[in-house]
Protein backbone atom coordinates (compact mmCIF):
# COMPACT_ATOMS: atom_id res chain seq x y z
CA UNK A 1 0.00 0.00 0.00
CA UNK A 2 1.36 3.22 -0.89
CA UNK A 3 2.08 5.71 2.00
CA UNK A 4 -0.79 8.77 1.36
CA UNK A 5 0.90 12.02 0.90
CA UNK A 6 2.93 14.02 3.52
CA UNK A 7 0.28 17.01 4.85
CA UNK A 8 3.35 19.47 4.22
CA UNK A 9 2.58 18.53 0.18
CA UNK A 10 -0.96 18.34 0.25
CA UNK A 11 -1.04 21.99 1.72
CA UNK A 12 1.72 23.12 -0.77
CA UNK A 13 -0.58 21.51 -3.46
CA UNK A 14 -3.20 24.29 -2.53
CA UNK A 15 -0.79 27.50 -2.57
CA UNK A 16 -1.98 29.35 -5.58
CA UNK A 17 0.41 29.60 -8.51
CA UNK A 18 -0.07 33.46 -9.32
CA UNK A 19 -1.08 33.57 -12.66
CA UNK A 20 1.47 35.85 -13.39
CA UNK A 21 5.01 37.60 -11.54
CA UNK A 22 4.84 40.17 -8.93
CA UNK A 23 6.43 43.11 -10.17
CA UNK A 24 9.45 43.54 -8.11
CA UNK A 25 10.34 39.73 -8.52
CA UNK A 26 10.38 40.45 -12.10
CA UNK A 27 12.23 43.29 -11.62
CA UNK A 28 14.64 41.63 -9.97
CA UNK A 29 15.25 38.59 -12.06
CA UNK A 30 14.94 41.12 -15.19
CA UNK A 31 18.07 43.04 -13.79
CA UNK A 32 19.83 39.78 -12.50
CA UNK A 33 19.95 38.38 -15.93
CA UNK A 34 20.62 42.13 -17.48
CA UNK A 35 23.28 41.68 -15.08
CA UNK A 36 25.04 38.72 -15.94
CA UNK A 37 24.67 38.89 -19.69
CA UNK A 38 26.48 41.96 -19.57
CA UNK A 39 29.26 41.09 -17.11
CA UNK A 40 29.97 38.00 -19.15
CA UNK A 41 29.86 40.18 -22.45
CA UNK A 42 32.18 42.50 -21.14
CA UNK A 43 34.68 39.72 -19.59
CA UNK A 44 34.63 38.52 -22.85
CA UNK A 45 35.69 41.89 -24.27
CA UNK A 46 38.54 42.29 -21.87
CA UNK A 47 39.75 38.68 -23.42
CA UNK A 48 39.12 37.67 -20.08
CA UNK A 49 37.10 35.03 -20.34
CA UNK A 50 37.19 32.65 -23.75
CA UNK A 51 34.26 32.53 -26.18
CA UNK A 52 34.45 28.86 -25.52
CA UNK A 53 33.41 29.34 -21.60
CA UNK A 54 31.19 32.40 -22.23
CA UNK A 55 28.41 30.03 -24.42
CA UNK A 56 27.04 28.44 -21.31
CA UNK A 57 26.77 31.78 -19.30
CA UNK A 58 25.05 33.59 -22.12
CA UNK A 59 22.63 31.07 -23.08
CA UNK A 60 21.94 30.89 -18.67
CA UNK A 61 21.24 34.58 -18.62
CA UNK A 62 19.10 34.57 -22.23
CA UNK A 63 17.14 31.97 -20.54
CA UNK A 64 16.54 33.75 -17.48
CA UNK A 65 15.75 37.18 -19.25
CA UNK A 66 13.14 35.11 -21.17
CA UNK A 67 11.62 33.75 -18.15
CA UNK A 68 11.15 37.24 -16.27
CA UNK A 69 9.80 38.65 -19.57
CA UNK A 70 7.77 35.63 -20.42
CA UNK A 71 5.84 34.27 -17.24
CA UNK A 72 4.06 31.82 -19.37
CA UNK A 73 7.50 30.13 -20.45
CA UNK A 74 7.92 29.30 -17.07
CA UNK A 75 4.58 28.14 -16.38
CA UNK A 76 4.40 25.53 -19.36
CA UNK A 77 8.16 24.26 -18.39
CA UNK A 78 6.87 24.02 -14.96
CA UNK A 79 3.69 21.98 -16.36
CA UNK A 80 6.22 19.67 -18.69
CA UNK A 81 8.31 18.94 -15.68
CA UNK A 82 5.37 18.14 -13.61
CA UNK A 83 6.63 20.52 -10.79
CA UNK A 84 3.93 22.09 -8.79
CA UNK A 85 5.59 25.18 -8.42
CA UNK A 86 6.85 27.46 -10.60
CA UNK A 87 9.59 28.41 -7.89
CA UNK A 88 10.88 24.94 -8.01
CA UNK A 89 10.91 24.80 -11.74
CA UNK A 90 13.89 27.87 -11.37
CA UNK A 91 15.60 26.37 -8.52
CA UNK A 92 15.76 22.90 -10.47
CA UNK A 93 17.02 25.18 -13.62
CA UNK A 94 19.84 27.13 -11.44
CA UNK A 95 20.77 23.37 -10.25
CA UNK A 96 20.59 21.27 -13.82
CA UNK A 97 22.89 24.79 -14.81
CA UNK A 98 25.49 24.52 -12.30
CA UNK A 99 26.06 20.80 -12.55
CA UNK A 100 26.57 21.39 -16.70
CA UNK A 101 28.77 23.82 -15.99
CA UNK A 102 31.02 22.07 -13.53
CA UNK A 103 31.13 19.24 -15.43
CA UNK A 104 32.41 21.30 -18.20
CA UNK A 105 34.57 22.83 -15.97
CA UNK A 106 36.35 19.09 -15.14
CA UNK A 107 36.40 17.90 -18.62
CA UNK A 108 39.15 20.95 -18.92
CA UNK A 109 40.52 20.12 -16.23
CA UNK A 110 41.25 16.67 -17.01
CA UNK A 111 42.44 17.90 -20.58
CA UNK A 112 44.60 20.65 -18.56
CA UNK A 113 45.96 17.86 -16.36
CA UNK A 114 47.32 15.88 -19.60
CA UNK A 115 48.66 18.68 -21.30
CA UNK A 116 50.70 20.25 -18.26
CA UNK A 117 52.18 16.52 -17.52
CA UNK A 118 52.76 16.42 -21.32
CA UNK A 119 54.90 19.66 -21.36
CA UNK A 120 56.46 19.05 -17.76
CA UNK A 121 58.17 16.44 -19.29
CA UNK A 122 58.69 17.87 -22.65
CA UNK A 123 60.61 20.35 -20.59
CA UNK A 124 62.83 17.81 -18.85
CA UNK A 125 63.16 15.93 -21.85
CA UNK A 126 64.51 19.74 -23.54
CA UNK A 127 66.61 20.43 -20.43
CA UNK A 128 68.46 17.12 -20.77
CA UNK A 129 69.44 17.78 -24.00
CA UNK A 130 69.88 21.58 -23.72
CA UNK A 131 72.98 19.77 -20.28
CA UNK A 132 74.22 16.86 -23.04
CA UNK A 133 74.81 19.60 -26.01
CA UNK A 134 76.46 22.67 -23.33
CA UNK A 135 79.07 19.38 -22.40
CA UNK A 136 79.72 19.02 -25.55
CA UNK A 137 77.93 14.80 -25.15
CA UNK A 138 75.03 14.81 -27.03
CA UNK A 139 73.70 11.54 -27.07
CA UNK A 140 72.38 11.72 -30.71
CA UNK A 141 75.54 13.30 -32.21
CA UNK A 142 77.56 10.81 -30.39
CA UNK A 143 75.67 8.02 -31.94
CA UNK A 144 75.77 9.74 -35.25
CA UNK A 145 79.87 10.44 -34.92
CA UNK A 146 80.23 8.23 -38.33
CA UNK A 147 77.48 8.87 -40.46
CA UNK A 148 77.59 12.46 -41.12
CA UNK A 149 81.52 11.94 -42.22
CA UNK A 150 81.02 8.90 -44.40
CA UNK A 151 77.73 10.92 -45.67
CA UNK A 152 80.22 13.95 -46.22
CA UNK A 153 82.89 12.16 -47.94
CA UNK B 1 64.42 9.26 -44.43
CA UNK B 2 67.16 11.27 -45.63
CA UNK B 3 69.53 8.93 -47.40
CA UNK B 4 73.55 9.18 -48.35
CA UNK B 5 73.30 11.35 -51.10
CA UNK B 6 72.72 14.51 -48.60
CA UNK B 7 75.42 17.39 -47.92
CA UNK B 8 77.29 16.63 -44.80
CA UNK B 9 75.79 19.69 -43.34
CA UNK B 10 72.69 18.34 -43.26
CA UNK B 11 73.35 15.11 -42.10
CA UNK B 12 74.73 17.14 -39.46
CA UNK B 13 71.97 18.70 -38.71
CA UNK B 14 69.85 15.49 -38.51
CA UNK B 15 68.07 15.10 -34.81
CA UNK B 16 69.09 11.68 -33.78
CA UNK B 17 69.25 8.36 -34.96
CA UNK B 18 66.58 6.26 -37.15
CA UNK B 19 64.98 3.45 -35.98
CA UNK B 20 67.41 0.37 -36.32
CA UNK B 21 70.38 2.22 -37.09
CA UNK B 22 71.59 1.58 -33.58
CA UNK B 23 71.26 -1.75 -32.35
CA UNK B 24 73.82 -2.03 -29.73
CA UNK B 25 71.39 -0.22 -27.18
CA UNK B 26 70.20 -2.86 -25.00
CA UNK B 27 68.80 -2.27 -20.82
CA UNK B 28 67.58 0.86 -19.35
CA UNK B 29 67.28 1.32 -15.64
CA UNK B 30 65.12 3.74 -14.78
CA UNK B 31 65.13 5.13 -11.30
CA UNK B 32 62.16 7.45 -10.53
CA UNK B 33 63.23 9.48 -7.63
CA UNK B 34 61.51 12.18 -5.04
CA UNK B 35 63.70 13.57 -2.52
CA UNK B 36 65.63 10.99 -2.31
CA UNK B 37 69.03 12.80 -2.05
CA UNK B 38 69.69 10.95 0.98
CA UNK B 39 68.93 7.09 -0.76
CA UNK B 40 70.59 7.55 -4.03
CA UNK B 41 74.45 7.19 -3.85
CA UNK B 42 73.83 4.16 -1.97
CA UNK B 43 71.41 2.59 -4.10
CA UNK B 44 73.33 4.32 -7.12
CA UNK B 45 77.09 2.65 -6.24
CA UNK B 46 75.09 -0.84 -5.73
CA UNK B 47 72.93 -0.68 -9.43
CA UNK B 48 76.93 0.14 -10.43
CA UNK B 49 77.98 -3.40 -9.41
CA UNK B 50 74.96 -4.80 -11.41
CA UNK B 51 74.66 -2.30 -14.70
CA UNK B 52 76.41 0.50 -16.12
CA UNK B 53 75.35 3.67 -14.66
CA UNK B 54 75.47 5.50 -18.00
CA UNK B 55 72.62 3.29 -18.74
CA UNK B 56 70.95 4.38 -15.56
CA UNK B 57 68.40 6.97 -16.17
CA UNK B 58 67.01 8.85 -12.73
CA UNK B 59 63.95 10.85 -13.09
CA UNK B 60 63.12 13.50 -10.43
CA UNK B 61 60.05 14.39 -9.91
CA UNK B 62 60.27 17.41 -8.83
CA UNK B 63 62.43 17.20 -5.83
CA UNK B 64 63.40 19.89 -3.39
CA UNK B 65 66.47 18.38 -2.53
CA UNK B 66 69.57 17.50 -4.56
CA UNK B 67 68.16 14.72 -5.68
CA UNK B 68 69.22 15.90 -9.81
CA UNK B 69 71.87 16.90 -8.63
CA UNK B 70 73.55 14.13 -7.08
CA UNK B 71 72.49 11.48 -9.83
CA UNK B 72 74.38 13.52 -12.67
CA UNK B 73 77.43 14.02 -10.95
CA UNK B 74 77.59 9.84 -9.89
CA UNK B 75 77.25 9.89 -13.98
CA UNK B 76 73.40 8.83 -14.62
CA UNK B 77 71.54 10.28 -16.91
CA UNK B 78 68.77 12.72 -15.26
CA UNK B 79 65.66 14.32 -15.93
CA UNK B 80 64.09 16.42 -13.88
CA UNK B 81 60.33 17.36 -13.68
CA UNK B 82 59.87 20.77 -12.76
CA UNK B 83 56.81 20.20 -11.16
CA UNK B 84 55.89 17.19 -8.80
CA UNK B 85 54.06 14.86 -11.07
CA UNK B 86 53.54 11.90 -9.01
CA UNK B 87 54.46 8.46 -9.54
CA UNK B 88 52.61 7.18 -12.46
CA UNK B 89 53.97 10.30 -14.74
CA UNK B 90 57.74 9.83 -13.24
CA UNK B 91 57.52 6.31 -14.82
CA UNK B 92 56.53 7.07 -17.79
CA UNK B 93 58.87 9.65 -18.31
CA UNK B 94 61.47 7.13 -18.29
CA UNK B 95 59.30 4.66 -20.46
CA UNK B 96 59.25 7.86 -22.98
CA UNK B 97 63.16 8.36 -22.76
CA UNK B 98 63.59 4.99 -23.54
CA UNK B 99 61.83 4.34 -26.22
CA UNK B 100 63.51 7.95 -27.44
CA UNK B 101 66.73 6.64 -27.09
CA UNK B 102 66.18 2.54 -28.63
CA UNK B 103 66.50 0.23 -25.54
CA UNK B 104 65.17 -3.18 -25.63
CA UNK B 105 64.79 -4.08 -22.45
CA UNK B 106 63.87 -1.61 -19.57
CA UNK B 107 63.80 -2.48 -15.34
CA UNK B 108 62.56 0.10 -13.12
CA UNK B 109 63.78 0.45 -9.63
CA UNK B 110 62.36 2.81 -6.59
CA UNK B 111 65.04 5.09 -6.05
CA UNK B 112 64.02 4.52 -1.94
CA UNK B 113 66.59 1.74 -2.09
CA UNK B 114 63.87 -1.21 -1.45
CA UNK B 115 64.61 -2.66 -4.48
CA UNK B 116 67.66 -4.51 -4.55
CA UNK B 117 69.79 -3.68 -7.83
CA UNK B 118 70.69 -7.14 -7.32
CA UNK B 119 67.94 -8.88 -8.47
CA UNK B 120 68.09 -7.02 -12.09
CA UNK B 121 69.91 -9.95 -13.80
CA UNK B 122 67.27 -11.91 -12.30
CA UNK B 123 64.50 -9.87 -13.51
CA UNK B 124 65.72 -9.39 -16.91
CA UNK B 125 66.41 -13.09 -17.28
CA UNK B 126 63.10 -14.17 -18.64
CA UNK B 127 63.15 -11.31 -20.93
CA UNK B 128 66.00 -11.80 -22.56
CA UNK B 129 65.25 -15.40 -22.84
CA UNK B 130 61.84 -14.48 -24.23
CA UNK B 131 59.71 -16.46 -21.80
CA UNK B 132 58.14 -13.00 -20.50
CA UNK B 133 57.09 -9.99 -21.69
CA UNK B 134 56.99 -7.98 -18.60
CA UNK B 135 58.28 -9.63 -15.36
CA UNK B 136 57.30 -8.37 -11.93
CA UNK B 137 59.64 -8.95 -8.85
CA UNK B 138 57.50 -9.75 -6.09
CA UNK B 139 58.40 -9.85 -2.35
CA UNK B 140 55.38 -11.99 -1.07
CA UNK B 141 56.33 -14.61 -3.94
CA UNK B 142 58.32 -17.32 -2.06
CA UNK B 143 62.22 -16.95 -1.31
CA UNK B 144 60.98 -12.82 -0.66
CA UNK B 145 60.04 -11.59 2.97
CA UNK B 146 56.42 -11.87 3.38
CA UNK B 147 57.37 -9.79 6.72
CA UNK B 148 57.47 -6.35 5.29
CA UNK B 149 54.05 -4.60 6.27
CA UNK B 150 51.64 -6.76 7.60
CA UNK B 151 48.88 -4.22 6.75
CA UNK B 152 50.41 -3.48 3.37
CA UNK B 153 49.97 -6.89 2.60
CA UNK B 154 46.35 -7.28 3.79
CA UNK B 155 45.25 -4.63 1.61
CA UNK B 156 47.12 -5.79 -1.84
CA UNK B 157 45.39 -8.90 -1.03
CA UNK B 158 42.21 -8.25 -3.03
CA UNK B 159 43.88 -6.84 -5.92
CA UNK B 160 46.24 -9.61 -6.13
CA UNK B 161 43.79 -12.07 -6.04
CA UNK B 162 41.55 -10.12 -9.25
CA UNK B 163 44.84 -9.79 -10.65
CA UNK B 164 45.55 -13.26 -10.36
CA UNK B 165 42.21 -14.40 -11.75
CA UNK B 166 41.99 -11.86 -14.60
CA UNK B 167 45.26 -12.22 -16.25
CA UNK B 168 45.72 -15.98 -15.36
CA UNK B 169 49.12 -16.00 -14.21
CA UNK B 170 49.56 -15.94 -10.40
CA UNK B 171 50.36 -12.47 -9.84
CA UNK B 172 51.29 -11.67 -5.66
CA UNK B 173 52.44 -8.68 -5.70
CA UNK B 174 50.84 -6.31 -7.92
CA UNK B 175 51.34 -3.10 -6.07
CA UNK B 176 55.42 -3.76 -7.02
CA UNK B 177 57.56 -1.23 -8.25
CA UNK B 178 60.30 -3.13 -9.25
CA UNK B 179 59.74 -4.83 -12.92
CA UNK B 180 61.02 -5.34 -16.09
CA UNK B 181 59.42 -4.86 -19.77
CA UNK B 182 60.19 -5.31 -23.00
CA UNK B 183 60.07 -2.55 -25.57
CA UNK B 184 57.15 -3.61 -26.91
CA UNK B 185 55.34 -3.35 -23.57
CA UNK B 186 56.89 0.06 -22.85
CA UNK B 187 55.75 1.16 -25.86
CA UNK B 188 52.04 -0.37 -25.87
CA UNK B 189 51.99 1.82 -22.45
CA UNK B 190 53.39 4.92 -23.91
CA UNK B 191 50.44 4.77 -26.67
CA UNK B 192 47.99 4.54 -24.18
CA UNK B 193 46.86 2.57 -20.77
CA UNK B 194 48.97 3.78 -18.32
CA UNK B 195 47.76 5.46 -15.73
CA UNK B 196 50.22 8.78 -14.34
CA UNK B 197 48.74 8.61 -10.96
CA UNK B 198 49.10 5.38 -9.19
CA UNK B 199 49.45 2.46 -11.99
CA UNK B 200 48.34 -1.03 -10.24
CA UNK B 201 47.36 -3.65 -11.25
CA UNK B 202 45.21 -2.05 -14.27
CA UNK B 203 48.72 -1.73 -15.86
CA UNK B 204 48.65 -5.53 -15.50
CA UNK B 205 45.57 -6.48 -16.71
CA UNK B 206 45.95 -4.20 -19.50
CA UNK B 207 49.28 -5.72 -20.78
CA UNK B 208 47.65 -9.12 -20.31
CA UNK B 209 44.66 -8.28 -22.39
CA UNK B 210 47.20 -6.61 -25.23
CA UNK B 211 48.88 -10.23 -25.29
CA UNK B 212 51.63 -9.28 -23.12
CA UNK B 213 52.62 -12.51 -20.83
CA UNK B 214 53.57 -11.58 -17.20
CA UNK B 215 55.75 -13.26 -15.17
CA UNK B 216 56.40 -12.84 -11.33
CA UNK B 217 59.98 -13.71 -9.82
CA UNK B 218 60.37 -13.51 -6.09
CA UNK B 219 62.87 -10.52 -4.76
CA UNK B 220 64.01 -9.69 -1.10
CA UNK B 221 63.55 -6.44 -0.52
CA UNK B 222 64.32 -4.15 2.29
CA UNK B 223 63.06 -1.46 4.34
CA UNK B 224 63.57 1.80 3.33
CA UNK B 225 66.73 3.74 5.15
CA UNK B 226 66.16 7.48 4.91
CA UNK B 227 62.64 9.38 4.08
CA UNK B 228 59.16 8.97 3.77
CA UNK B 229 56.95 6.47 1.79
CA UNK B 230 54.59 7.63 -0.68
CA UNK B 231 51.81 5.29 0.20
CA UNK B 232 49.46 5.76 3.55
CA UNK B 233 46.44 7.83 4.82
CA UNK B 234 43.63 9.39 2.69
CA UNK B 235 45.69 8.31 -0.27
CA UNK B 236 45.16 4.92 0.03
CA UNK B 237 41.33 5.53 0.14
CA UNK B 238 41.24 7.52 -3.25
CA UNK B 239 43.85 4.74 -4.64
CA UNK B 240 41.31 1.91 -3.88
CA UNK B 241 38.08 4.23 -5.19
CA UNK B 242 40.47 4.66 -8.26
CA UNK B 243 41.25 1.24 -8.42
CA UNK B 244 37.79 0.16 -8.45
CA UNK B 245 36.74 2.91 -11.29
CA UNK B 246 39.64 1.58 -13.50
CA UNK B 247 38.31 -1.88 -13.60
CA UNK B 248 35.05 -1.28 -13.83
CA UNK B 249 35.77 0.24 -16.71
CA UNK B 250 38.89 -1.49 -18.33
CA UNK B 251 37.01 -3.24 -20.46
CA UNK B 252 35.60 -0.82 -22.06
CA UNK B 253 37.62 2.09 -22.02
CA UNK B 254 38.63 4.04 -25.24
CA UNK B 255 41.95 5.44 -25.91
CA UNK B 256 42.58 8.65 -24.22
CA UNK B 257 42.34 11.45 -27.25
CA UNK B 258 45.03 13.03 -25.03
CA UNK B 259 47.65 10.51 -24.69
CA UNK B 260 48.17 10.48 -28.74
CA UNK B 261 48.66 13.98 -28.90
CA UNK B 262 51.29 13.74 -25.83
CA UNK B 263 53.13 10.47 -27.76
CA UNK B 264 53.29 12.54 -30.88
CA UNK B 265 54.73 15.22 -28.75
CA UNK B 266 56.77 13.50 -26.75
CA UNK B 267 58.16 11.35 -29.62
CA UNK B 268 59.56 14.26 -32.05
Amino acid sequence: MLPSPSPLLQASVKIPVPSELPGRQRLVAILLALGILLTVLELVRQRKLREEYSALWLATAGFLLLLAIEYRVLLWITDLIGAVLPTSTLFFGGLVFLILLSLQFSVRLSRLTYRSRAQTRRIAFLEERIRKLEEGTDPAREEEGEDPRRDGA
Amino acid sequence: MEETSRPAAAALRRPRPLKGVHPGRRTLVVIPAKDEAANLPSLLTEVARFHPLGEVLVVDDGSRDETSRIAGRLGCRVLRHCFNLGYGSTLLTGYHYALQHDYRYLVQIDGDGQHPPAAIEALLAPLIAGEADVVIGSRYLNGGNPETGRLRRLGALPLAWIASLWTGTRITDPTSGMQALRREAVLELCSDGFPDDFPDIDVLIHLHRKGFRLREIPVSMRPRRHGRSMHGGLRALYYFFRMAVCLLLLPVRRSSPYRRQRLSAAGS
